[in-house]
């Protein structure tokens, strides 16, 4: 029972604390295993690592598994995703210059408003609009499509995202290549403080509850490990329940900080956990509570819909079957390991494996409660996996 | 098919990038193309069309690289990642030497072979260069706290510099240490007592 060892690959980003905690704050140790956290360069390198057995587990962008399940991109190796480490997280921010024309069109950087802002946006940008993203397979792309072309500016026609790694994200915009990104923090708050960009929107505004990071492992990995698989789920959801407590912040901030881990001013990382960001290099401050989540909401629970959600897409940018890939896409988020792994836990978890994705229909649990449930897109529409089309 | 193989190196080191080139020379006769610098990579790549993109690992623009997978347009030629491909034993092999390549969809694997055994051997040699250099600046800093250690024996003792070594070997073998275990932690407690 003691002294197993897991290797587990990390992106340094802020999102990455369930794992750092779960390893620092002794929730590894309470359950007999020791995380061995491998800083990887780059998320191809870091799901190569998983696929190849270099790393039992990693965190990792949500489509990405999913990608590799519809045959999409690198590797085919069957990953799973068994938890969700965390919710939004991420923003989108624009370079001065196009500050600058926002603000002359009469733009408020209000921070909370998807729709003026997007509206804003495109009136501003010409004539295309190139924006960075930290992966082709990552959230940020998937907000920026549903959100830009809901407002009017379909992809590829008039807008160009292209793949910046999130350290050289503020670089990218100083140098002109970009005028925009959608960034995990806290690369959009080091933009800030370079006072080379300014911050337009969170990703929350555009959906509310969008599964931003997962834990991944190889499918074959969790079928022939399901003991050490479950004391790897529990330790990082303690984990990820220690950060949902704002009294845990500064401390995860100073944790995160540590060279071995982002190696950025705690100040900096401090900024997204409390949800008070700095927007602008004038020092213009917003406060957007939940920000970023671990924990609330069952924040936790990979939901098959999400998957789903996120197939879909993908499956039309692509051109492959919608049907088909949103049903292969649905069994990559696995809820019935996290709901194992987590049954004696006293967690309270949704009954179902499978919601209508932004509803804001208050959700059943295990214990017979109703939790709430603010899962909205910025333009109330709804998704309903058993009403796909072909 | 028998076109030459163009084969693009994405390298910021200019040292490391020739050494490359060289050994991709001496392994056959290859269109090579060097790309320093992470600005535009990906179009860059694109713009070149080659069969082969090799890049270290480590290379955090390596990102911008899986753009390419997915490039399906009509003038743009489908690269996927060889690690995608069957022969596992040279996947493994390239990953551990830490290169990773990406390929043309359909390039024979005996074309590609060459390529890649010429770039992991190198990859191998910067690796054991690596490794070497931190071994020797380790192997300079021990030299520098033995010479202190040994320095506050001959002080404190009044002996030879000789005698003062002896010393210190004598106390590592004593506890089972090395002589620069011995040697810090003689420095350390000097220290501490001022």
């Amino acid at each position: 029972m003691k002294g197993a060892m897991l290797s587990v690959g990390f992106i340094p980003l802020l999102d990455a604390a369930p794992l750092i905690v779960a390893q620092e704050m002794g929730f590894a140790a309470e359950e007999g295993i020791a995380l061995d956290l491998v800083r990887a360069p780059s998320w191809s390198s870091l799901r190569d690592m998983l696929s190849f057995g270099r790393v039992e587990a990693a965190h990792m962008l949500s489509p990405v598994p999913v990608a590799a399940a519809l045959g999409l991109g690198g590797t085919r190796a069957p990953l799973a995703a068994v938890s969700v480490l965390s919710m939004n997280g991420t923003v989108i921010g624009v370079s001065n210059a196009l500050a600058d024309r926002l603000r002359d069109g009469g733009h408020d950087f209000a921070f909370d408003d998807a729709r003026a802002a997007g509206l804003a946006l495109i009136r501003a940008a010409t004539p295309t609009l190139r924006i960075g993203v930290p992966f082709p397979f990552s959230m940020h792309a998937e907000l920026l499509y549903y959100w830009l072309s809901a407002l009017g500016l379909p992809a590829p026609q008039n807008v160009d995202i292209r793949t910046v790694p999130p350290p050289l994200m503020a670089q990218a915009i100083e140098a002109g290549e970009i005028d925009a990104f959608c960034v995990g923090e806290p690369w959009g708050s080091i933009a800030v403080e370079n006072g080379v960009g300014t911050l337009l929107l969170p990703g929350a505004a555009i959906w509310a509850f969008a599964p931003e990071k997962v834990l991944a492992v190889r499918s074959d990995w969790a079928d022939a490990e399901p003991a050490l698989l479950g004391r790897l789920i529990r330790a990082v959801w303690r984990a990820g329940r220690w950060l949902g407590d704002p009294a845990s912040h500064t401390l995860g901030a100073e944790l995160l900080s540590r060279p071995a881990y982002l190696n950025l001013p705690a100040e900096v990382l401090d900024r997204a956990l409390n949800g008070r960001l700095v927007i602008s290099p004038r020092g213009e401050q917003r406060e957007t509570p939940g920000f970023i989540d671990f924990h609330a909401g069952a924040a936790s629970f990979p939901w098959r819909s999400q998957a789903q959600w996120i197939g879909l897409q993908l499956a039309s940018r692509n051109g492959l079957d919608r049907l088909a890939s949103v049903q292969t896409a649905g069994g990559v988020f696995r809820s019935d390991l996290h709901r194992n792994a987590l049954r004696q836990t006293g967690a309270d978890l949704p009954a179902a494996v499978s919601k209508v994705e932004g509803a804001n229909t208050p959700l059943h649990t295990d214990s017979g409660r109703l939790i709430p449930s603010q899962d909205a897109f910025f333009d109330g529409r709804i998704f309903d996996p058993s009403q796909i089309e072909r | 098919m028998g076109h030459r193989l163009s084969v693009i190196v994405v390298e910021n080191d200019r040292d490391r990038a020739l050494l490359i080139v060289d050994s991709l020379r001496a392994a056959g006769d290859f269109d090579i193309h060097v790309i320093a610098g992470a600005a535009g990579l990906g179009r860059r790549v694109k713009a070149l069309s080659p069969d082969v993109v090799l890049i270290d690992i480590s290379n955090p623009s390596r990102d911008m690289l899986e753009e390419l997978a997915l490039a399906t347009g009509p003038m743009e030629r489908p690269v996927a990642m060889f690690v995608d491909r069957s022969d596992d034993g040279m996947t493994k092999a390239a990953i551990e030497a830490g290169v990773s390549a990406y390929v043309v969809d359909g390039l024979s694997p005996n074309r590609l072979k060459p390529i890649l055994d010429a770039a992991i051997a190198r990859f191998h040699m910067f690796q054991r260069m690596r490794t070497e250099l931190m071994e020797t600046k380790r192997a300079l800093e021990e030299r520098k706290v033995i010479d202190r250690a040994k320095g506050m024996l001959m002080k404190a003792r009044g002996v030879d510099e000789e005698k003062a070594y002896a010393l210190l070997r004598k106390a590592a073998m004593d506890q089972g240490k090395r002589v620069a275990d011995v040697a810090q932690a003689l420095v350390t407690a000097a220290g501490l007592l001022g």
